[in-house]
């Protein structure tokens, strides 16, 4: 039935299972105990150098465990052509090792000859629609593969948007045959941070093109009025609240592969692994609820 | 409606200048400042932006950031970034004109002078780690060449090869400052010639012998043995070849022998040794 269900979102060959961030501190621990970890997500750019450490480390774990490839330099949400050196250095990535994931983000960060070293908002227009799936299908047909887009982190909104965000991803997955990665923190962040319920947007998700779900902590911060802003941190453990609308997520998602993205103050190995194995509790128990609840079956029919 | 790009470069250019406003398509919250040039939402991305940029500065130059203290770096940063913002993706190529801004910072030029070589040298370290796999060769390889024609032969370097030639002990401050060596084992009356090289997987710093920087410096130009080893005689009265020659080859720097251009025949032999 599980099997069943998973067929249900896009294709590849990543396990329904937690995986967790691969971090150059830890690649020495993880090929001596051979964690039980469902798989492992590296940034594409830190493995964008010619040889030496990274490939050395990246080629003998990938040799044994699933691995997920997540770009952050893209810039696929810019309004400038994509850079293609940039692309060739991803593909150069993705063919050295086929990775069973491959993802990005619904976001810019260049703007002419700069690079901003973030994920910074696009407004949700026609305008931008078409520009971002231009740019999907374009780095698509490049990399010869299928590719997952994020939901962004914001802080904030454009007066000029027309389209709702899930809306609009759900747009492009139609549009270009992308999937689509669901960043759980990231609805929690932009819901807090816009003011709308992150349930709401949940409920709303296109779950059918859900190919990788992110887990990560956040930190609470205030703006000028007084109001809550959550900050995208990945600094710490995933929030109470995130959990629980990850298993929100879960009632309409089934079993996707989930990862815990842990990217500052990366703590010893042990925390990180315990994190991923939280996160696997999560599905399992959501596993077996969804076992017993026929109504879902029916859904399915 | 403002266009895409034009809300893009106006986000683009208050990110680096806090004095510009933020898009007029931001929406701003309900009770903030409406004549603020930008909300506080804004300069959260204005924030991860220079925190991302300086961190990564930070990352690459550990020593520098020790020998002028964490605050100071940070500073000296983030004036960095306002004249030379990230032109990549790749943050570990974020920096490469850092040595040359430290040079010309007043802050930094006038109470630490030797800060820019240091600089220079670290960076030279993080492309050594990134740099392509190559196998070393031994110095063996100079034992399947005509005796007459070694005085010929030209060398290529490992990739990850990088000479920095310092009026300063750039290597010893660079060790004393990572914890390699303590403070008061730096001699600041010397100068030093520093090799970077990853023979394998670790990056490996070496001070070269008098002489040692002239030599290597011709030899990563291309000239022959003798030419090179003229230009360590220049700097050195009692320059020794072989010795220059095998401390070279011991650290990994050497990735292949070259033979001098056919003009004694040798029809058959292979054009490159050791690649």
């Amino acid at each position: 039935m599980h099997q069943a269900k998973t067929m249900d979102h896009i294709a590849s060959g990543m396990p329904p299972r937690a995986g967790v961030s691969l971090k150059p501190q830890h690649y020495h621990e993880i090929l001596e105990k051979g964690p039980d970890v469902g798989w492992f997500e590296v940034h594409a750019e830190n493995y964008m150098g010619a040889g030496g450490a990274p490939h050395h480390y990246l080629s003998q774990i990938r040799e044994i465990y699933p691995l997920s490839v997540h770009g952050v330099g893209l810039s696929i949400g810019a309004a400038q052509p994509l850079d293609e050196d940039h692309l060739a250095r991803l593909k150069a990535v993705t063919d050295r090792y086929q990775p069973e994931l491959v993802s990005e983000h619904l976001a810019w960060s260049t703007h002419q000859d700069t690079y901003f070293p973030d994920l910074l908002p696009v407004p949700y227009s026609e305008e931008t629609f078409q520009r971002v799936a231009d740019h999907i299908d374009q780095v698509q047909e490049f990399l010869g593969r299928r590719i997952l887009l994020e939901n962004p982190a914001s802080y904030l909104a454009f007066e000029s948007s027309t389209i709702g965000e899930t809306e609009f991803l759900s747009r492009l997955a139609k549009t270009t045959g992308c999937g689509l990665l669901l960043d759980v923190n990231n609805v929690m962040v932009s819901a807090t941070n816009l003011g709308y319920a992150p349930e709401a947007y949940i409920d709303a998700f296109p779950v059918d093109h859900v190919g990788e779900v992110h887990l990560a902590g956040h930190a609470p911060d205030r703006d000028e009025t007084g109001a809550e802003v959550l900050i995208d941190a990945h600094d710490r453990q995933v929030a109470d609240c995130v959990w629980a609308l990850y298993r929100r997520a879960l009632g309409r998602l089934g079993p996707v592969p989930n990862l815990i993205e842990w990217d500052v103050d990366v703590p010893a190995w042990a925390t990180l692994f315990a994190e991923g194995q939280a996160a696997q509790r999560v599905m399992d128990e959501a596993a077996r609820t969804t076992d017993a609840e026929p109504v879902l079956e029916a859904r399915r029919a | 409606m403002p266009s895409l790009s034009q809300t893009q470069g106006s986000f683009a250019r208050a990110l680096l200048d806090p004095s510009d406003p933020a898009p007029q398509d931001v929406r701003r919250p309900a009770g903030a400042d409406a004549t603020a040039p930008q909300t506080r939402r804004f300069d959260i991305y204005r924030n991860n932006v220079a925190v991302a940029a300086i961190d990564a500065l930070g990352e690459t130059f550990p020593a520098v950031r020790a020998l002028v203290g964490e605050e100071f770096f940070r500073a000296t940063a983030r004036a960095y970034l306002t004249q030379s913002p990230p032109r990549s993706p790749l943050l570990f190529r974020y920096g490469a004109t850092f040595g040359d801004f430290l040079q010309t910072f007043p802050p930094a030029a006038r109470s630490v002078p030797y800060l820019a070589d240091v600089a220079r040298f670290e960076f030279a370290r993080l492309q050594a780690f990134h740099a392509p796999d190559a196998a070393p060769l031994s110095i063996a390889a100079l034992g399947e060449i005509d005796p007459a024609r070694v005085a010929s032969v030209t060398f290529s370097v490992h990739p990850s090869v990088s000479l920095s030639r310092s009026g300063y002990p750039v290597v010893s401050l660079w060790a004393a400052s990572t914890g390699l060596m303590t403070s008061d084992q730096v001699d600041m009356g010397r100068a030093e010639d520093g090799l970077v090289v990853r023979p394998h997987l670790q990056v490996d710093s070496h001070i070269l012998p008098p002489g040692g920087g002239p030599f290597l410096a011709a030899l990563i130009a291309g000239k022959n043995l003798a030419t090179a080893a003229e230009a360590g005689g220049a700097a050195v009265p009692d320059f020794d070849l072989s010795t220059h020659l095998a401390g070279l080859f011991e650290t990994g720097a050497i990735a292949g022998v070259l033979p001098p251009p056919a003009d004694s025949v040798q029809p058959n032999a292979a054009p490159r040794a050791g690649l």
